[in-house]
C-alpha cells in the first residue's frame, strides 16, 4: 500500500512537474487531494464532480490536477508538498484526516490557499475551512427509517467517532424516535472511510442481527450492495445519489454537492478577492441535497420527508431542536430551544435513547 | 458478554461464507507446502484472482466465467513464482514476497475504472424444501455452490494426498527430493503441478471475495487474507482437515466480533477488532511448542536441481 502510493506520488510529481513547465504562468491551477479512488461512487466521487465543474467553469483560464488513494498521514504531506512546490495555486484537501498536514504544509507555503473539508482548524491566514451540514439530510433520512422499518431495528455503520459522525448518528435517531418511539439504533464502527470489504462485513452483521434499515457514514456502496442480498432491507446512498442501488435497497440519498463552492473559491483566485473563510452549509446552500425518494417508499411518507427537507432548507426547522436530552438522562436542550453551532461541531455524546459507548 | 441476542445458525451459516476465500487458499498452500515448496505469494496471487475474476465476471455476465478466470489469473501468477523457483533456483521466500507485492500493484493497475461496478450475483443452490428445514437448513442448505465446492475440495485434497499415487509422489518431493529424483520422479514438474494448482486455489478465493463476499472490487481488497492462510497452514500441521477447522475458527470470531458489536456488546471495539490475529498468534504459539512442526515437510523451501 505504502510502496504504490509513493511511487504514484512520485509519478504524480513528475506529471505535475512537466504540466508546470510546459504551462506558462498565466493559468490558476487547482489541485485536490482525494481520501479514496473517484470510482468509490461516494465521497469521492462527488469532490471529483466539483473539480469537473471547476474545469467547465473557467475553460481555459484553470487547470486541474488531482492525486486518489491518500491515506491519512505522512504521505498527505507529502503529496500536498509536492502539489504546492509543482505550482498549485489552491489545493483542496477533502478529508478530515488531512486537518494536521494541511495546516502544516500551508504554514510552509503562504502564497498557496488551501481548503481543508469537514476540518476546524485554520492556523494560518492561508487555510479555509468548508463543511456541509450532513446532519440535515441525516434527519430526513431518520425519519423515512423509523417510517420503514418493521423490525423496530435501525442499523448505523460509522466511520471515526468525531463529531460530525455523531451528529449523524444523532439525528438519524431523533427522527426515527419521533415518529417511531419502539426503535432502537445499533452502530457498528467501521474505523474507516472507505474499505468495501469491512463496510459489507458491517452490514452483514447489523443485518444478522434484524436490522432492516442501514444507514452508512462510509463512502462506499458494499453495504447496499451487501443490503441488496437480504429482501426486505433499505439503505440509503451516501454523498453520492448511488442511483444504480435503487429502487431499492437505496430508497433515497444524501448528495454533497461541492461544485457551487470550488467553482466560488476558485473564481475568488482568478480575480484576487481570495480570503480565509469557515463555510458551514445546509440543505439550505445547496450543498446538501436529498436524493430522489423512491417508489418503494410510500407516498405519505415521502411527502412528509420532503417536506421536512424543505423546511430545513427554508430555515424554519432545525434537526436539533428542544426538548432533547443526552444519553444520561440530563438536558441538554429545553423545549423550543435549538443547538448552536459550536455545540454542534464539537459532539461528543449521543441523544438520550441510543444505548452503547462512543469509542474514546 | 452477550451472546444471547446472537443466533447461533445465522452465526455459524455466514463464518462458513466468510471463511471460503481463506479456506481456498490456505488448502491450495498446503499442496504446493507438501511439494516442497514454500510460496509466500499467496496475497498477491488472492488479489490478482480477485481482480481477473471480477473483470471476467463483468465482461461475460457469468458468475462461474469469472470464478475460472479468477483461478487462471493466479495460476498465471504462480507460473512465475515457479519458472524463477523451479527454473532458474531463485531464492523461494524472497520470490514469494516480490510476488505478493506485484501482485498488489498489478491488481491495482489492471483495476483502474473496475471501481464501483456491480458484478453478476452468484446466487445460492436452489435445495427447495431442504433450505426451509429450521437451524439445519440455514446452516447446511443456504449457500452458494462455492462454499460446498470448498468443503469437496478439502476432501479432494485430503483423500489424493493419503491415498492416491499421485499424492504419494507429491509427498515424496516434498519429504526428500534427492530420493524421489533417484527413483525416477521428475521433481521439477511435480512441484511446478503443485505450484499451479495452489496458485489457482489461491484465485478462486481472491475471485470469491470480489464477486461475492462484497461484491466490488478496491485495491488491496484481499486486506490480507492471503497471510492468514499461509498461518493457517502452519496451524493444521499441513492436514487437509485441520484446514477447514483453522479456516472456520478464524472466519468465525471474525464474524462473531461484528455481531458482537451490533449486538452492542460492552467490550470496547478496538479488541474486538484484533481478536481474530490475537487468537490466530496465540494458537500458532501453542501449536509451535507441541511436536507439530516436526510434522513439516523435509524438504520445504529447499531448491532441487538434478546436477547437484
Amino acid at each position: 500500500m505504502l510502496r504504490r502510493t509513493l511511487l504514484a506520488t512520485a509519478a504524480l510529481g513528475l506529471g505535475i512537474a512537466f504540466a508546470g513547465a510546459a504551462s506558462a504562468q498565466d493559468k490558476t491551477k487547482a489541485c485536490f487531494v482525494y481520501v479514496g479512488p473517484i470510482g468509490d461512487g461516494g465521497w469521492t466521487f462527488q469532490h471529483d464532480q466539483g473539480r469537473l465543474a471547476v474545469e467547465a467553469a473557467y475553460g481555459d483560464k484553470v487547470e486541474t490536477a488531482f492525486q486518489e488513494n491518500v491515506p491519512e498521514g505522512a504521505d498527505a504531506e507529502r503529496v500536498m508538498t509536492q502539489m504546492a512546490l509543482s505550482g498549485c495555486d489552491i489545493i483542496f484537501t477533502t478529508s478530515f484526516g488531512y486537518m494536521d498536514q494541511t495546516n502544516a504544509v500551508a504554514a510552509k507555503f503562504p502564497d498557496v490557499k488551501f481548503e481543508h473539508a469537514t476540518g476546524y482548524k485554520r492556523d494560518s491566514a492561508n487555510v479555509s475551512t468548508y463543511n456541509a451540514r450532513f446532519y440535515e439530510g441525516r434527519a430526513v433520512m431518520g425519519h423515512i427509517a423509523g417510517k420503514m422499518t418493521k423490525s423496530g431495528k435501525i442499523g448505523y455503520i460509522g466511520s471515526f467517532p468525531i463529531p460530525e459522525v455523531i451528529q449523524g448518528i444523532n439525528a438519524s435517531f431523533i427522527h426515527a424516535k419521533k415518529v417511531n418511539p419502539a426503535v432502537t439504533i445499533s452502530v457498528v464502527w467501521a474505523y474507516t472511510w472507505f474499505d468495501p470489504a469491512k463496510e459489507a462485513d458491517a452490514a452483514k452483521a447489523l443485518i444478522e442481527q434484524g436490522v432492516d434499515v442501514i444507514l452508512q457514514h462510509t463512502d462506499s456502496t458494499a453495504p447496499l450492495a451487501e443490503a441488496a442480498k437480504t429482501p426486505g432491507v433499505i439503505g440509503f446512498g451516501q454523498a453520492s445519489d448511488m442511483a444504480a442501488y435503487a429502487p431499492s435497497p437505496r430508497v433515497s440519498s444524501i448528495i454533497d454537492n461541492w461544485a457551487p463552492y470550488y467553482v466560488e473559491r476558485v473564481g475568488a483566485v482568478l480575480d484576487g478577492t481570495w480570503a480565509q473563510k469557515d463555510t458551514w452549509a445546509g440543505i439550505g446552500g445547496g450543498e446538501v441535497q436529498i436524493g430522489a425518494i423512491s417508489d418503494a417508499v410510500p407516498v405519505e411518507v415521502k411527502a412528509e420527508a420532503e417536506a421536512m427537507a424543505a423546511a430545513i432548507g427554508a430555515g424554519t426547522y432545525h434537526p436539533f431542536t428542544g426538548p432533547l436530552n443526552k444519553q444520561d438522562g440530563s438536558v441538554w436542550l429545553k423545549d423550543g430551544e435549538v443547538a448552536n453551532d459550536g455545540d454542534l461541531a464539537g459532539m461528543g455524546f449521543y441523544v438520550e435513547g441510543i444505548v452503547g459507548d462512543i469509542p474514546k | 458478554m452477550d451472546f444471547g441476542a446472537i443466533n447461533p445458525a445465522v452465526l455459524i451459516a455466514s463464518l462458513m461464507v466468510a471463511s471460503v476465500p481463506i479456506l481456498l487458499a490456505a488448502i491450495g498452500e498446503l499442496v504446493v507446502e507438501k511439494a516442497g515448496v514454500l510460496n509466500l505469494g499467496v496475497e498477491g496471487m488472492m488479489i490478482i484472482g480477485a481482480i481477473c475474476g471480477f473483470i471476467t465476471a463483468v465482461g461475460t455476465g457469468s458468475p462461474l466465467l469469472g470464478f475460472a478466470g479468477g483461478a487462471a489469473g493466479g495460476a498465471a501468477l504462480s507460473l512465475i513464482f515457479a519458472v524463477l523457483t523451479q527454473g532458474l533456483l531463485a531464492n523461494q521466500v524472497a520470490t514469494g514476497l516480490a510476488l505478493t507485492m506485484f501482485g498488489l500493484g498489478l491488481s491495482s493497475m489492471m483495476g483502474q475504472g473496475y471501481n464501483g461496478i456491480k458484478p453478476p450475483l452468484t446466487s445460492a443452490v436452489p435445495f427447495g424444501p431442504l433450505s426451509d428445514i429450521p437451524v439445519l437448513g440455514q446452516i447446511l442448505f443456504s449457500h452458494d455452490w462455492v462454499v460446498y465446492a470448498s468443503v469437496a475440495i478439502i476432501a479432494l485434497v485430503g483423500w489424493v494426498l493419503r491415498y492416491s499415487r499421485v499424492g504419494l509422489i507429491l509427498r515424496a518431493v516434498g519429504e526428500n527430493h534427492e530420493a524421489a529424483h533417484a527413483l525416477g520422479y521428475k521433481v521439477q514438474r511435480v512441484r511446478l503441478g503443485a505450484i499451479l494448482f495452489g496458485g489457482a486455489m489461491a484465485g478462486l478465493g481472491g475471485a470469491y471475495i470480489s464477486l461475492v463476499r462484497v461484491p466490488q472490487w478496491t485495491d488491496g481488497i484481499t486486506a490480507g487474507q492471503g497471510w492468514i492462510a499461509l498461518a493457517i497452514v502452519v496451524f493444521a500441521s499441513w492436514k487437509p482437515w485441520r484446514v477447514l477447522i483453522g479456516a472456520y475458527l478464524f472466519g468465525g470470531i471474525s464474524v462473531l466480533q461484528l455481531n458482537l458489536q451490533a449486538a452492542g456488546s460492552r467490550i470496547p471495539v478496538e479488541y474486538l477488532s484484533m481478536s481474530p490475529y490475537l487468537i490466530t498468534i496465540v494458537v500458532l504459539v501453542i501449536m509451535s511448542s507441541g511436536r507439530a512442526t516436526q510434522n513439516a515437510p523435509a524438504a520445504l523451501g529447499q531448491n532441487f536441481h538434478a546436477s547437484r
